[in-house]
């Protein structure tokens, strides 16, 4: 027995860490607002193998499992970053679909695809299972969502493309990976929202103290931490259920959302309030990562949908 | 990163698991009707079953087998506590000494203190109250007043305790006391170590919210304790620095104090309520919603325990979970009420179970004070 990430496991998620630091900085995000993200992160990631963890090595990826991924993907939502990593490196890498930058519209209840505007494969829902586009084989809406920076669009196929897998069982499957993934994020969004508070708390002035030594907003931001506490350990889990195919891996994803878009949720709202009327501009950074943590707290299956998964497999 | 129990942690379980079915029939077959331990009456039942489960070795799973243990991990003592509470058996009425009091032993007591006194503490021989807080220091223990009077032979203590859990059923009594008079806050007290049948000591029980007499309020008038009324010395760690030694135990308690285990077996509880009574949609997600709460403390337990394990400590840390499960543990008897709907006032477990549920977050340190410790030592914000 024990629970935790290993010395290699914490050594990928580091180096994704150190990358997203380094290339995903705030100024990033905030540019991809207005224009295709900045490449640089993306194809740091690639060349560190993050997007090929979940490939066998026979094709030249890493032959690892979710449990190695997952900090990745945390450490990449804690970045907010641009790119759709949870669609091309846990979604579409285990279906053979690798080398390219992969979105899908598994997660959304409409025909909505974030990434869209750049992706160069579309892995879409067909009567017949999954299939994949390429860009030029599809038509793009564009349409306006509260973060700009996920570059979303209403996506129609203009061909008939190229069928990826017919099986349900692995369409469940790549749902669930996608379920993972997003829980993962929403989880690195949580941090990055607390620590900007925390800093910002220890450093604004009021009544001649730092805001942060008053009691009310101290007991905001153990509240949050408390929630981002008790989630973290339930995504590892969610993570080690896929790759261990156990018999409540379905559970365990649902688990996993449902509590990590709680702690966004409750982190989300304490850093806003915390901030005052700086958190509520567009001029201040915390915005980038609250609308994404909205945007993702709400994909892939809302809060209902998880604790009625969770209530189904528990026997109510 | 592996799930998976050891062959000899599964056994463990599957003997634990016969061991309780069986001994639990038979003391209840023993006893008649089994009253709360909280009552003078169901703490003498209590104790023939901690007898048992001394005898059996299962009292204090992960102490030395020198001790009265079974030489035991966190593990063994997670297994424990998920049976034991799956179970039903009753409360433990020696858990401030096995859960409180032994801890601080292990770290701060001499070799002599811990060869007598750990194991009368697993025998329930001793059975040990704790004497943290008085009238004027609650959340603020650090305001102790009660004094400890250095005399030849040993001390003579003036003052009072009170909230003192099964304190009018207890043996012994382990607090703070002020040893230095010239002292302030938590410098200059003194962690002691006191039998509670002392001349001069007199234990006052009183009704909690439940309507149990588990409350006492211990007063102290000029008793004399001789230095080694506990057949070794009554200090535990130094004389006027016994401040640390009572942090070291506060950590433990809010950590380990409430395992998983407890509220695995009352969501459990919940499920069969569930199926017997069934309840609308909303209702259905608050069952799910609390499932997954405690299931992730579970998860949090088991990072934990490898932390631990590992060589880590589980320091301010242990304020997390201490909030999670208080607030916890009232929701979870809250859904149970609305499930039972008009009949929720009757008296019964989950009436009860409530009522002890609120009590949550104001023991071990109010989860004000918890909060005020997530902020400060885990997040480091100003003070």
């Amino acid at each position: 027995m024990r629970f935790g990430l290993d010395d290699d496991r914490e050594a990928l998620r580091s180096t994704a860490r150190d990358l997203m630091d380094e290339l995903c900085p705030p100024a990033a995000v905030r540019a991809a607002w207005t224009r295709e993200p900045d490449p640089a992160a993306w194809r740091a990631l690639a060349d560190a193998g993050a997007l090929a963890v979940l490939v066998p090595e026979s094709e030249g990826g890493l032959g690892l499992d979710e449990t190695y991924l997952v900090g990745v993907v945390e450490e990449a939502g804690r970045a907010a970053l641009p790119h759709p990593l949870t669609a091309t490196a846990l979604v579409a890498a285990p279906l053979g679909v690798a080398g390219a930058t992969v979105t899908t519209d598994l997660g959304a209840s409409s025909a909505l695809v974030p990434a869209a505007t750049f992706a160069e494969a579309f892995l879409l829902r067909s009567d017949d299972g999954l299939r994949l586009y390429e860009a030029e084989e599809v038509e793009i809406e564009p349409v306006e969502t509260v973060d700009a920076s996920r570059h979303c669009a209403r996506v129609s196929p203009l061909a008939p493309g190229e069928p990826v897998t017919d099986d349900a069982a692995a369409v469940q499957a790549a749902f669930e990976r996608g379920v993972l993934g997003t829980a993962a994020e929403l989880l690195g969004l949580s941090h990055r929202m607390l620590e900007l508070t925390v800093g910002y708390a220890a450093q604004r002035h009021q009544f001649g103290k730092p805001i942060g030594s008053f009691q009310a907003v101290k007991h905001h931001l153990a509240n949050a931490r408390i929630q981002i506490e008790f989630a973290g350990p339930a995504v590892l889990y969610a993570a080690y259920g896929l790759a261990q195919g156990l018999a409540d891996s379905g559970r365990a994803v649902s688990q996993a959302k449902w509590l990590a878009q709680n702690a966004a949720a409750v982190t989300g709202r304490t850093a806003l309030q915390c901030h005052g009327a700086i958190g509520y501009t567009t001029e201040h950074d915390l915005h980038l990562y609250l609308k994404r943590s909205w945007a993702l707290a709400r994909s892939w299956g809302p809060a209902d949908f998880h604790a009625d998964r969770v209530a189904a497999s528990i026997g109510i | 990163m592996d799930l998976n129990w050891s062959e000899t942690q599964a056994a463990m379980r599957r003997d634990l698991r016969r061991w309780i079915d069986r001994n639990l029939a038979e003391w209840r077959a023993e006893i008649g009707a089994e009253l709360s331990g909280d009552t003078r009456e169901g703490f003498a039942q209590q104790l023939l079953w901690e007898c048992r489960l001394f005898e059996a070795g299962w009292s204090a799973v992960a102490w030395p087998e020198a001790y009265g243990g079974r030489d035991g991990t966190l593990w063994d003592w997670l297994i424990f506590e998920e049976e034991y509470w799956r179970s039903g058996a009753p409360q433990r009425v020696t858990q401030n000494g096995i859960q409180i009091l032994a801890p601080s032993l292990f770290e701060h007591g001499t070799q002599t203190q811990k060869d007598l006194l750990l194991p009368r503490i697993a025998a329930a021989e001793d059975l040990w109250c704790q004497g943290w807080s008085e009238p004027n220091a609650g959340s603020d223990l650090a305001g102790v007043s009660s004094r400890a009077r250095r005399v030849p032979g040993g001390w003579v203590l003036d003052g009072q305790k009170t909230w003192t859990t099964r304190g009018a059923f207890c043996t012994h009594l382990f607090g703070l006391f002020r040893s230095d008079p010239a002292s302030e806050r938590h410098r200059g007290l003194t962690y002691l170590l006191v039998p509670l049948d002392l001349d001069g000591i007199t234990v006052r029980g009183f009704g909690r919210l439940d309507g149990d007499e588990g409350f006492a309020e211990v007063f102290f008038t000029e008793a004399f304790l001789p230095d080694d009324a506990v057949g070794t010395s009554v200090v535990l760690g130094e004389v006027d620095r016994g401040w640390s030694v009572a942090v070291s135990a506060a950590s433990t308690e809010r950590g380990l104090l409430r395992s998983p285990g407890r509220y695995q077996a009352t969501v459990a509880g919940l499920l069969d309520l569930w199926a017997e009574r069934g309840g609308d949609a909303a209702l259905r997600r608050r069952i799910a919603r609390a499932w997954m709460l405690v299931d992730a403390y579970r998860l949090q337990t088991l990072q934990t325990i490898t932390t631990l394990l590992e060589g880590g400590d589980l320091g301010s840390e242990a304020s997390l979970a201490k909030v999670w499960w208080s607030e916890l543990d009232i929701e979870l008897h809250e859904i149970a009420l609305d499930l039972l709907g008009a009949d929720a006032e009757l008296e019964g477990p989950w009436s009860k179970g409530h009522q002890f549920s609120l009590a949550g977050p104001i023991y071990a340190g109010t989860n004000e004070v918890q909060r005020n410790i997530v902020a400060e030592r885990v997040l480091g914000l100003p003070r």
